[in-house]
């Protein structure tokens, strides 16, 4: 017990006051540039402030969608292809919840949508995508899901902008902390 | 050596295991049941020689009567290697797992959409932590191996993990489990190199695959027990499980072990990647649940699919885990659950690793159903599906689904012909 509370304090510490004041204490590892970081660094957050300048909509992204081969995999009409579905197959479900697990539908947020598109499509050549691609790409996703219309543009601004059906109705995750049950109440 | 002139040493040897034969004999006499050995004499075994195919000098191989190797998961569903060649889940062969540690060759292994192994030269491989920090810092493998190490147990398990009724063995109810010796540097080690900044709430971790697999994390994990592993099991970590570099999250769902590891952001908000999308849920309790690990334990020994000889004397022997640390108890049950029996350790428990169990049994030649449960050191139990069920206010029936990691309590049933079956099916 004590040597948890010294834990915890030790941690508090860490994590409040004197986090700023520390230093290094190996001196091991080497500082990266700015531009390093920046050409590494593919993370798109909530506020998409990572995301790059470009631009695209639903009808480039309609053409992207065969040329780039995603239809091969997710299907012509991002249904029921070897890949994850992209469009639900039961899309007038009052119960969002209900219309299947579906990215470009379900996720809290625009910028998750470009984010994967940009990291990880098309299969063997990923990462092979322009910014402007992406931002096609994400637009036709999002309007074969009645998420935005067709003639809407997408761009650095008006992406993370986007008000996905979910909004904020999903569960948040436990404020975790060492040594604590799963679930509070849950006995298992 | 020409095999018709057998060397010395192996005359010796088979004085050996003859004269340790009779010791054996002499302690435990045989029953009247069990049929004479037909062995009158030790055979003398052929020589194995190395050659291409056999590789007993470099990098040794295991006895070619030792055949256990993994299987794809779930059982009927998509294959490894699938169409494209990727490798998607394959199952640990608990069945036949002695121990706690898993070979780092039958080690469970899942990838978030299917993934091609990255074949990543070492010398090149890089970590870079950025975000959030005072100083963003780089670092080569060599420059991790000079830091401070820390070598523990650790299991790793996969959300998948879930028995059903079309399972018929312990690796097709409970392989998407493994545990293994992981050797590293701590993450807050490298963090306090870096210096986090006070608004920092969040770090996301990213693999170097095709598909940079990444999870937001609690940085409070962070600063506690996670390691960037580099060492597995006295050896570089597999290139299936993230050769050269690999995040360890103690207790936390296999997805958050972050394979291939490339890059630590530290940020202000929950990320919301693409496996975190895999974990958004309505129900908050059941988001919960799918985090950290519950307590579960399951039985090897005897389990499905095998077959007990004839009643007399059986070691019950299994495993048992939890994300929320260390094992407490395990008890095991030899009448269906009416009856729990405490088990007994081999060794000192870990925490967030393997505990091997073992509970003695004299089977009287009954049907029965067997069952282990096991208590973390937080106090928690692990549960029946009727228990869970209750708890959800739902019907325990056929379509039930256990809400978030299944951790429920696996029934093997005995025949009175010795065969062991899946008391779900």
């Amino acid at each position: 017990m004590a040597s948890h509370r010294i834990l915890s304090f030790a941690f508090v510490l860490l994590m409040g006051t004197s986090a700023l004041a520390q230093g290094p204490a190996y001196g091991i590892g080497r500082a990266p540039t700015a531009e390093e970081i920046k050409a590494l660094d593919i993370s798109i957050g909530p506020t998409g402030e990572e995301l790059p300048p470009g631009k695209g909509n639903a009808k480039e992204g309609a053409q992207l969608y065969r040329t780039k081969g995603c239809a091969a995999c997710h299907g012509a009409q991002a249904i029921g292809g070897t890949a994850p579905d992209l469009k639900s197959k039961d899309p007038k479900n009052p119960d969002l919840w209900a219309r299947g697990r579906i990215l470009p539908l379900r996720a809290p947020f625009a910028t998750t949508v470009w984010d994967y598109i940009n990291r990880g499509m098309p299969l063997n050549r990923e990462g092979t995508l322009t910014p402007d691609e992406v931002y096609s790409l994400t637009a036709y996703l999002l309007f074969i899901n009645d998420v935005i219309p067709e003639d809407q543009a997408l761009d650095q601004q008006s992406l993370p902008k986007v008000k996905m059906p979910i909004g904020d109705n999903y569960a948040s995750l436990p404020d975790w902390q060492p040594r604590t049950r799963r679930l509070k109440g849950y006995p298992y | 050596m020409g095999s018709k002139r057998p060397a010395r040493r192996e005359f010796l040897k088979s004085g050996a295991a003859f004269a340790g034969g009779l010791t054996l004999g002499a302690a435990a006499p045989a029953s009247a049941q069990q049929a004479p050995d037909s062995h009158h004499a030790p055979p003398s075994w052929p020589m194995i020689k190395g050659d291409k195919d056999s590789n007993m000098v470099a990098y040794g191989d295991r006895s070619k009567y030792v055949t256990s190797v993994r299987i794809a998961h779930p059982v009927g569903g998509r294959p490894s290697p699938d169409q494209f060649g990727l490798t998607f889940h394959v199952a640990t062969p608990l069945q036949d797992s002695v121990g706690v540690i898993t070979p780092s060759s039958l080690h469970y292994v899942a990838t978030t959409r299917g993934a091609f192994m990255p074949d990543i030269d070492p010398k090149e491989h890089r970590l870079m932590i950025h975000g959030l920090v005072d100083r963003p810092l780089t670092f080569t493998m060599e420059d991790l191996k000079r830091l401070p190490s820390v070598t523990r147990l650790h299991f790793i398990e996969c959300a998948g993990n879930r028995s059903s009724r079309a399972a018929k063995n312990v690796q097709q109810t409970h392989g998407m489990v493994s545990c293994a010796e992981w050797t590293g540097v701590f993450l807050s080690t490298l963090l306090k190199e870096c210096g986090v900044k006070g608004s920092a709430k969040w770090f996301v971790a990213e693999g170097a695959e095709e598909v940079k697999g990444a999870s937001s994390m609690p940085i409070a994990k962070a600063m506690d027990d996670c390691i960037v592993a580099y060492g597995m099991n006295g050896e570089p970590v597999r290139p299936q499980n993230g050769f050269p570099l690999r995040l360890m999250v103690p207790g936390f769902e296999g997805i958050f072990h972050t394979k291939w590891l490339r890059r630590i952001k530290i940020v202000d908000q929950y990320y919301v990647n693409y496996n975190d999308f895999g974990h958004l849920d309505q129900d908050a309790k059941v988001a919960a649940l799918d985090y950290q690990i519950g307590p579960k334990s399951v039985i090897t020994f005897p389990s499905g699919e095998q077959r007990l000889p004839g009643k007399g004397f059986y070691e019950i022997s299994g495993l048992a885990w939890s994300g929320g640390g260390a094992i407490k108890l395990v008890e095991v049950s030899t009448d269906g659950g009416k009856k729990w029996n405490k088990a007994e350790f081999k060794g000192t428990p870990q925490r967030m690793a393997f505990t091997r169990f073992g509970y003695q049994w004299n089977w009287d030649g009954n049907e029965t159903e067997i069952l282990s449960r096991c208590t973390d050191e937080l106090g928690q139990a692990q549960p029946t599906r009727t228990q869970i069920a209750k708890y959800w206010n739902q019907p325990y029936d056929q379509t039930f689904r256990v809400p978030g990691l299944d951790n429920s309590i696996q029934p093997w049933r005995i025949a009175s012909d010795g065969s062991v079956t899946n008391g779900f099916a």
